[in-house]
C-alpha cells in the first residue's frame, strides 16, 4: 500500500512503534489492529456512538476521528489503562459491574472512559450533568438506567476514597468532545 | 422451597442463586475491554473481507468485470455468484435469497461480489474497482402494489410471502359504538452497537471454523453448509462476542461470505461491517399499514374487531411469514374479543428486507389496537384505563385464534398497577435542557403542554405454529467444577448469568463454568421470541437434574442408603429422616458426571385457513404509561416518564430483569419519537447514527417499574416467563397516546415526527 509512514505513539504510558502504517489509519484502528489494544470499540467510525472514547492529553475524544499519525507526541489513555497491574477494577468499572450497567458490553469501555472523565472533572455531578456527560455515548441495551446508577455508586466510592479532594460543587462545565458533533 | 427471606439470608455468603441479582460472569472482561467481540478477533496472516453491494433497488446484472480488482496488489480473491459451490440461496424459512446476486438485484445494498485483501483499505479499493454493468429496472416500492396479481413478480417465488384471513366468532355482529382508523408504523432498525463481524478459518478437513456474532449458531451452520456444499459437521460455528442483536442477527449477514472467502483463499478471513454497511447488511422491523374498525357495546365491552394489516417484507422472505402471523394473532391486544375479522399480508417489494426485531409483529399492531382503544374510550365517554380493564383477558379466556389461555394472564393487574402509580411532578418552570428540544431548539415554557397516555400489550413466548424450537444443554461435573455447555447465544441479555444461577440452584455447587457457545453441542434455538430463559434455562435445569440423579445414586450406593430417601437441601445431600447429611462438593469429589438433555416445549399447531388453532405456547403481558411534554408549535416532544407493570412469571435475577425492561422501553420510546429508516425509491437515506437517531442519555425518560407481577407460569422452568420483548411493545403506543393527549391531534403514525405535529390539520 502507498502512503505509509512509521511513527511512535505514547499509549498508557508506554511507547509503541508503528511501522509503515497507512497514513489514513485512525487512532482507533491503530490501537485495535496494530498495538493489540482492542478495548476501544468500533461502533460507527463517525464519532456518533462514543464506543471508541479515549483520553488524548486528558481530553475525551472519539479515537475513530483522530488520525493515528496526528497523535504523535500526545498522551493517549485507553480503557486498558484503568485496571491496575494486578487486575483490580477501577471504582467506575466496579460500579458498572455491580449495578448491572453492562449488557452486551460493546458501549461499556467508552462509557467507562466518559464517566471517569466526568468524575475527574466533577466529583458530584447533578443528574443532568451525568446525562449530558454521557450523551455522546450510545447504548442500545440498557436504556441508561443502570448506567446512571453506576455513576452514583462510583461517585460514592471515589468520595469515600478521598473525601477532601472532592469538592461539593454540583455543576460542571461540559466540554465539547473534540471532533464530535451532535 | 424456603420462603424468599430465608433464602436470601442463608445464601448471602455464597454465589448467587435463583431470585438474586447474580453478577454477570462476563462483566469484568466487558468493563476492562478484554471481552472479544466479533470485530476483536484476529488470526495470524488473516485477510480482510469486503462486500460489493448493489446501488440499485432493482436491476438486471448484465456483466461483472472483476479483472480490475484482481490486478490490485494485495488482493487475494474476488468472488461472485459463480463461485458459490453449493446452493446459491439461503433463508430462515424459505431459501429465496442469493448469497451473491446472480442475474438480478432486488434491493439497494444486495451483495453482488466479495473481496479478500491484505488490508481493509486495499479491500475497499478493490471493491470500488469491480465493474458491474446494470440494467436498471423499475423498483416495486409500494407494498399495496405487491398485492396486485397483475403486477410482475420481483422474484420467481412471487410477491406475497403470506396471507392470513383470520375469522373468529360471529363475524356479522355489529357493536353499538364503532370507531375506525388507519395507522402506519415506520421501518425501525435494531441499531445494535457492535456492527456485524466475524472470522472464518479454513480447516484441514476441508471444512471451516467460523467465529461470528449471531443469535442462532445452528441455523447459521446449516445455511453456510448448504451454500458451501459441505456436510453440516464440516462447518463449526463458535459464538464471537455479540454487541447486541434485537432480532437483526437471526438472519445470515456475512457468515456465508466469510466462509466462501476463507475456503477460496485457504487463509483466515476477517470481515466487519461499517455502521453504514450494517444498515444494509441486516433485516429491519417491518413497516406497517393498518386499518382497524372496533365494535363495542354501550357499556364498553368489545364486540368485534375488524382489521387489515399490511407488512412490507422487502426483497426476501426472512421471517416475514412468522411476523405476519404474530401481527395478526395479537392484532386486537390483551382483550376479550368475541368476534374478529383480521386480514394480514406480508409482501415482497424492492425495499430493504425486513424480519425479526424485538416484539416481532406485535409492536406494529399494538400501535393500531391501542390507538383504537383510546378512540373507543373517547367515543364511549369511558376512561381509557377503565375501558381496558373492562375488556382485560384472563386465564381461561379465548383468543381470536380460538386458543384458550391456560397459563398466567394477570392482564387486569398489570393495567391497574401501572395506572395506579403516582404521576411525576409537573414543574411550572423546567430547566432549558429538560424542555422539548433540549439545548438545541429550546421550547418556551409557555408553549409546553404535558400529556399522559396509556397502553397495554401481549405477545407469545417461544416459536409458534408447530415449530419445535428445542434447546440442548450438556452439564458436566469434574474436579468439583460444573461446566454448562449450551449453544444459546448470549447477546447481552444475561443468559450466561442465569445458566450459572440455575446450575447452582439445582446442584448445590457454587463453582459453575460456562463452555463457549458453539455447535459442538446440540442446538439451543434462537435467542429471540423471549425464549431462552424458558427453553435453554429449561435445558440447563433438566441436564442438571439428570446429573443430580446420578450423584444421588452414587451417594446411595456408597453409603448404603435408599436413593429415594435422598434429596438436595441447599448445598447438602440429606436423607429424609435427617440422619444423613453430606455437602454436594464432597459427594462429587473425584468423580465425573456428564449429561446432555434436550428440552422441548409443548407442541403447537399451525394456524388453519381461518387463522384458528393452538398456535402458541405461552404469553407475556405488559402495560405502559407515558408522560410527555410537547411544544406543538415547534413539533418537539420530550418523553418525561414511562411507567410500567409487567407479567414476568417469576423474577430469576432482579437486576437483569430491570435492565431488560429499561432497555426495551428505550427502544419503544425510540420508535415513538425518533427512529425511522427513511426509504425513498428503495434507497435508505439515513444509514448512519448521524441521521438514524436512537435515544441518548438525554433523550431517555425516567423509567419507573410499578410492578413485576409474579404469577408463576405453569409448565415454565421455575415459573419464569421471558421478559425481553414486552417492554418494547406497548411503550411506543403509550408515548404516542401521550402526545395525542398533549396536542389533541390524531397522530396516526409512528414515529411522530416534528412535521406530523407542526403541520397537522387542526
Amino acid at each position: 500500500m502507498s502512503d505509509t509512514v512509521s511513527y511512535r505513539l505514547r499509549v498508557n504510558g508506554h511507547d509503541h512503534d508503528v511501522v509503515e502504517g497507512w497514513l489514513g489509519e485512525s487512532l482507533l484502528h491503530v490501537l485495535r489492529e496494530r498495538l493489540g489494544l482492542p478495548g476501544s470499540k468500533s461502533g460507527c467510525e463517525q464519532g456518533e456512538c462514543g464506543s471508541c472514547s479515549v483520553l488524548l492529553d486528558d481530553t475525551l475524544v472519539c479515537s475513530c476521528l483522530v488520525l493515528a499519525a496526528a497523535a504523535v507526541g500526545r498522551d493517549v489513555r485507553t480503557v486498558e489503562s484503568l485496571t491496575s497491574d494486578d487486575g483490580l477494577l477501577s471504582p467506575v468499572q466496579r460500579a458498572f459491574v455491580d449495578e448491572g450497567a453492562v449488557q452486551c458490553g460493546f458501549c461499556t469501555p467508552g462509557l467507562v472512559m466518559a464517566v471517569h472523565d466526568l468524575l475527574d472533572r466533577c466529583a458530584h455531578p447533578s443528574d443532568l450533568d451525568v446525562r449530558e456527560a454521557i450523551s455522546g455515548n450510545l447504548c442500545r441495551c440498557t436504556g441508561y438506567g443502570r448506567i446512571f446508577a453506576a455513576v452514583r455508586r462510583a461517585e460514592e466510592a471515589l468520595s469515600a476514597d478521598c473525601p477532601d479532594d472532592r469538592s461539593v460543587e454540583r455543576s460542571v462545565q461540559v466540554r465539547g468532545r473534540e471532533g464530535q458533533h451532535g | 422451597m424456603a420462603d424468599t427471606n430465608t433464602l436470601t439470608l442463608t445464601r448471602t455468603r455464597r454465589a448467587a442463586r435463583l431470585g438474586e441479582s447474580a453478577p454477570r460472569p462476563d462483566g469484568t472482561p466487558k468493563v476492562t475491554g478484554q471481552f472479544a467481540f466479533g470485530n476483536d478477533l484476529w488470526a495470524e496472516g488473516m485477510l480482510w473481507g469486503r462486500t460489493l453491494r448493489s446501488p440499485h433497488a432493482h436491476a438486471r446484472i448484465r456483466s461483472i468485470d472483476i479483472a480490475p480488482a484482481l490486478k490490485i496488489a494485495g488482493v487475494s480473491a474476488v468472488l461472485t455468484a459463480e463461485d458459490v459451490p453449493g446452493r446459491l440461496e439461503f433463508g430462515l424459512e424459505h431459501h429465496d435469497q442469493p448469497a451473491l446476486a446472480r442475474d438480478v438485484v432486488r434491493y439497494a445494498g444486495e451483495p453482488v461480489a466479495l473481496v479478500a485483501a491484505d488490508h481493509p483499505e486495499t479491500a475497499r479499493r478493490a471493491v470500488a474497482a469491480i465493474a458491474v454493468d446494470y440494467e436498471v429496472l423499475e423498483p416495486l416500492i409500494d407494498p399495496e402494489q405487491a398485492l396486485d396479481p397483475d403486477r410482475a413478480p420481483v422474484h420467481p417465488d412471487g410477491n406475497i410471502f403470506r396471507t392470513i384471513n383470520l375469522r373468529h366468532g360471529d363475524t356479522a355482529v355489529r357493536g353499538d359504538v364503532v370507531v375506525e382508523g388507519t395507522y402506519e408504523v415506520g421501518m425501525q432498525d435494531q441499531a445494535f452497537m457492535g456492527p456485524e463481524a466475524g472470522l472464518a478459518i479454513p480447516a484441514e478437513d476441508g471444512g471451516v471454523d467460523l467465529y461470528v456474532s449471531t443469535q442462532w449458531l445452528h441455523i447459521d451452520r446449516d445455511q453456510v453448509a448448504a451454500c458451501l456444499g459441505l456436510a453440516p459437521d464440516k462447518v463449526r460455528v463458535t459464538l464471537a462476542g455479540v454487541g447486541g442483536a434485537f432480532g437483526a442477527r437471526e438472519d445470515i449477514s456475512l457468515q456465508i461470505h466469510l466462509s466462501l472467502l476463507a475456503l477460496h483463499t485457504g487463509r483466515a478471513v476477517k470481515m466487519l461491517y461499517s455502521r453504514e454497511e450494517s444498515f444494509f447488511g441486516h433485516v429491519h422491523r417491518h413497516p406497517a399499514r393498518m386499518w382497524y374498525r372496533h365494535h363495542a357495546s354501550e357499556d364498553g365491552r368489545l364486540v368485534k374487531v375488524e382489521a387489515r394489516v399490511l407488512l412490507d417484507g422487502g426483497a426476501y422472505a426472512s421471517s416475514s411469514p412468522a411476523v405476519v402471523a404474530n401481527a395478526v394473532c395479537f392484532s386486537t391486544g390483551p382483550y376479550r374479543v368475541p368476534a374478529a375479522v383480521v386480514d394480514g399480508y406480508a409482501v415482497r417489494t424492492n425495499n430493504p428486507p425486513c424480519g425479526a426485531m424485538r416484539g416481532f409483529g406485535a409492536v406494529q399492531t399494538c400501535f393500531g389496537h391501542e390507538s383504537q382503544m383510546d378512540k373507543l374510550a373517547a367515543a364511549l365517554g369511558i376512561d381509557p384505563v377503565e375501558l381496558r380493564l373492562r375488556n382485560a383477558l384472563a386465564t381461561g379466556d379465548e383468543l381470536i385464534t380460538g386458543q384458550v389461555i391456560t397459563g398466567a394472564a394477570p392482564v387486569a393487574e398489570v393495567i391497574r398497577r401501572c395506572a395506579e402509580a403516582p404521576l411525576p411532578d409537573a414543574p411550572t418552570e423546567l430547566p432549558l435542557m429538560e424542555r422539548p428540544g433540549g439545548a438545541g431548539r429550546t421550547a418556551d415554557q409557555g408553549d409546553v403542554r404535558r400529556g399522559v397516555g396509556f397502553a397495554a400489550s401481549f405477545k407469545n413466548l417461544m416459536f409458534s405454529e408447530g415449530f419445535d424450537d428445542y434447546s440442548t444443554a450438556r452439564v458436566r461435573i469434574e474436579h468439583g467444577v460444573v461446566t454448562v455447555h449450551s449453544a444459546c447465544a448470549e447477546v447481552g441479555q444475561g443468559f450466561v448469568t442465569l445458566a450459572q444461577q440455575i446450575a447452582r440452584e439445582v446442584l448445590g455447587l457454587d463453582n459453575v463454568a460456562l463452555h463457549a457457545a458453539d455447535t459442538g453441542v446440540g442446538s439451543a434455538g434462537s435467542t429471540s421470541a423471549s425464549r431462552q430463559t424458558w427453553m435453554s434455562g429449561g435445558a440447563v435445569e433438566q441436564a442438571c437434574q439428570a446429573v443430580l440423579k446420578d450423584v444421588l445414586a452414587d451417594v446411595a450406593r456408597q453409603y448404603r442408603l435408599d436413593r429415594a430417601d435422598l434429596s438436595l437441601d441447599d448445598d447438602r445431600i440429606v436423607s429424609a429422616d435427617g440422619g444423613f447429611s453430606l455437602p454436594v462438593v464432597e459427594a462429587v469429589a473425584g468423580r465425573v458426571y456428564d449429561q446432555t438433555c434436550e428440552y422441548h416445549h409443548p407442541p403447537t399447531v399451525p394456524l388453519d385457513a381461518n387463522g384458528q388453532g393452538n398456535a402458541h405456547v405461552s404469553y407475556a403481558f405488559a402495560a405502559h404509561r407515558a408522560v410527555v411534554d410537547v411544544d406543538a408549535g415547534l413539533g418537539l416532544v420530550r418523553v418525561v416518564d414511562v411507567t410500567t407493570a409487567q407479567d414476568v412469571g417469576r423474577v430469576l435475577n432482579p437486576l437483569q430483569a430491570v435492565g431488560q425492561i429499561e432497555g426495551g422501553i428505550a427502544q419503544g420510546v425510540g420508535l415513538a419519537v425518533m427512529e425511522e429508516i427513511v426509504v425513498e425509491g428503495g434507497q435508505i437515506r439515513n444509514p448512519s447514527f448521524t441521521d438514524y437517531l436512537i435515544p441518548t442519555a438525554l433523550d431517555m425518560p425516567t423509567v419507573s417499574i410499578a410492578a413485576l407481577v409474579e404469577e408463576p407460569e405453569p409448565g415454565a422452568p421455575f415459573g419464569a416467563k421471558g421478559i425481553g420483548e414486552p417492554p418494547t411493545i406497548s411503550s411506543t403506543a403509550a408515548v404516542a397516546s401521550a402526545i395525542r393527549a398533549a396536542t389533541g391531534l390524531e397522530l396516526p403514525r409512528v414515529p411522530v415526527r416534528p412535521q406530523d405535529i407542526t403541520f397537522a390539520e387542526r
